[in-house]
């Protein structure tokens, strides 16, 4: 694992703020009373067992999810039922998935430049010389003309990562990132992240890499059962967990 | 110290698995079933294709100009066809116009020539494409019905043949596509009285036969027109064709759709893309491709389905055939006029087949995702 970030202070700007956020399906309350704010620059970890609602919790802030009670706000802008208004949102906040969601039919240049072009409404020149910077930073700039098909689930998940900074959002939010790689694969995205985060993007990153939690988290939060259990620095957390719950998990993930 | 793994380099392939001979093996001889069904294709092949043969082309009567001149041969009359030739391909249409129709169709070929040259980059091809789906109906309408820069009028129930076949084909083929997506869309659509509708109109016209939509366009419709208004026979054919068809083309694409992984349209939506550029840069191009067989499928059955006017009495290909072939003059050439109008048909739908599957080849770009 490469070195810790030098710790920057952090401002105290906020940028996401969820007040009390609930969310069913159906009758399965999957969000239980999340609340959490999240300064400019800060990096976030959420980490916890399957099905414990940590996805759909980050899910929740660009509004790929709906939630039913409470309210998020994204950089001063309150989330709503107006499309155009999550649209706005979206802009901000670059999202990675765990099965990266490339465009398949789109070359790795094409992806990256199709947002900006037609949401950005940026010169295709620009944005072509835009996402050229952003893939020479991922590390993969002579892949430019291939299709995602043909690139390694590492490569694909590096170019899903230039993709979202090419609309040079606020946040980034990553879902489970590295969980479809292979092992040898791992390592290439988490030293991408690592960069990103030595740069000062605010991020929030659901995974279970806990070498990646304490070198760069400010702070990790443990999910069960759609609830926030507890929230700590890094070296608390892994130290002295506060409830057994977080214990348990901590055993387990850290001793198979 | 570590031992260095060198690979076992790749040998040649074994004679019997490449080649004519591997070829040979492979399809025709690699289990006695498979060697009893190549023989009994040969015996077939062997009792049908001489007479055939012979048929068509050996005893053939080619030239001449009444039928007095197939007096001499068994096999088929294809003066038959030389000497209708001109009705086939125009119908009705007046002798001294056809150049219209010719200058219709040779714009057509010239205009569509590099969507199908491969050098052609395809944000080119694009931009053609669209240039002549908003230009070239304008252009054809004008020069076929005349009217405008001295051009004289001719009637639609003046047209016919091969001409109205593919005009019917053309405008049905057009118009399907697009409503066809847009009814998909909808059909998939979260806001109710949307999808209600999309529904309601598929539903409807899928479980109606076309001769059905087309008897009730010209018997029906003008029934509850009031006295005296009437539009054109060959307009309310090609509207009835066209919805049809658009309800047919609605589930293809839907098909399509479904099958877009869900994480296609997040990533899109995450990227701040709303709902028509999610649609039209991201789903639709990927759904159009996945079922680029079934509307091809779609256009086949439209293009054979033209035949069915001839219940409304319009003059297409067959029923230009058809009408030949009661021609006093020529009774007893019908098997020559159907095997004429079989070939072109099937000329057009193995085109359009032979071509799709081009397309599907050049647009695939090595991913399963």
């Amino acid at each position: 694992m490469p070195e810790s970030p030098a710790p920057k202070p952090l401002s105290d700007q906020t940028m996401i703020q969820m007040d009390g956020v609930h969310k069913w399906y159906g009758a399965f309350h999957v969000l239980k009373d999340i609340n959490l704010t999240v300064q400019k620059g800060e990096r976030i970890v959420v980490c916890g067992p399957s099905g414990s609602g940590k996805s759909t919790a980050i899910r929740c802030i660009n509004r790929l999810e709906e939630y039913q009670r409470g309210r998020i706000a994204v950089d001063g802008q309150e989330l709503s039922n107006d499309v155009k208004q999550i649209e706005r949102i979206r802009r901000e906040v670059g999202m990675v998935f765990q099965h990266f969601n490339l465009f398949p039919h789109l070359t790795v240049l094409e992806n990256c430049t199709l947002a900006p072009i037609w949401v950005r409404k940026l010169p295709r020149k620009e944005a072509e010389e835009a996402a050229m910077r952003y893939l020479e930073r991922v590390k993969i700039p002579e892949q430019a003309r291939k299709y995602p098909g043909q690139l390694s689930g590492g490569q694909q998940q590096r170019v899903a990562i230039a993709r979202s900074l090419c609309m040079n959002p606020k946040i980034m939010l990553f879902d489970e990132p590295t969980s479809a790689l292979d092992p040898e694969m791992i390592k290439e995205v988490l030293e991408t992240m690592v960069t990103l985060a030595e740069d000062g993007m605010t991020m929030i990153c659901v995974t279970h890499e806990m070498g990646f939690a304490k070198t760069v988290a400010h702070r990790v939060i443990f999910m069960d059962s759609g609830e926030i259990i507890e929230q700590n620095s890094p070296e608390e957390f892994f130290t002295h967990p506060k409830s057994d719950r977080t214990r348990l998990f901590l055993s387990q993930i850290l001793h198979h | 110290m570590a031992d260095t793994h060198i690979p076992h380099p790749d040998l040649p392939p074994p004679v019997s698995i490449v080649g004519p001979i591997g070829w040979l093996r492979r399809h025709l001889l690699s289990s006695p079933l498979n060697i009893a069904l190549t023989l009994l294709a040969l015996c077939l092949l062997y009792i049908a294709i001489p007479p055939l043969l012979g048929w068509t082309v050996l005893n053939a009567t080619w030239s001449g100009d009444s039928r007095d001149a197939c007096q001499a041969n068994s096999g088929a009359c294809w003066v038959f066809i030389r000497v209708h030739f001109d009705q086939f391909m125009y119908g009705f249409y007046p002798d001294g116009q056809r150049w219209r129709v010719d200058l219709t169709a040779l714009l057509l070929i010239f205009s569509a020539a590099p969507l199908f040259i491969r050098t052609v980059s395809s944000q080119t091809k694009l931009r053609i494409g669209l240039s002549i789906l908003a230009i070239y109906p304008i252009i054809a309408f004008i020069l076929l019905t005349g009217g405008w820069f001295g051009l004289a009028i001719v009637e639609t129930s003046q047209w016919g043949g091969l001409l109205l076949t593919l005009v019917i084909a053309g405008v049905g083929m057009t118009a399907a596509l697009p409503l066809g997506v847009l009814l998909a869309l909808g059909r998939r659509s979260r806001l109710p009285a949307i999808q209600t509708l999309c529904v309601t109109f598929i539903e409807f016209w899928r479980g109606v036969p076309l001769i059905t939509v087309l008897f009730m366009s010209s018997v029906m419709l003008p029934l509850f027109l009031p006295a005296g208004m009437s539009f054109d026979k060959l307009l309310r054919a090609l509207i009835g064709v066209s919805l049809f068809q658009a309800a047919y083309m609605a589930e293809v694409v839907r098909g399509g759709l479904q099958a877009i992984p869900k994480g296609q349209f997040e990533a899109a939506a995450a990227l701040g893309l709303g709902f028509w550029k999610m649609m039209g840069l991201i789903v639709l191009p990927q759904a159009l491709k996945l079922v680029i067989p079934g509307i091809v499928n779609t256009f086949i059955a439209l293009f054979k389905d033209t035949s069915l006017v001839l219940i409304i009495g319009l003059f297409d290909l067959l029923n230009m055939v058809h009408n030949a072939t009661t021609n006093p003059a020529w009774l007893g050439f019908s098997t020559e006029g159907y095997v004429f109008a079989a070939a072109v048909y099937w000329l057009f739908c193995f085109g359009m087949s032979r071509y799709s599957q081009s397309l599907e080849k050049r647009l695939h770009t090595g991913h399963k995702r």
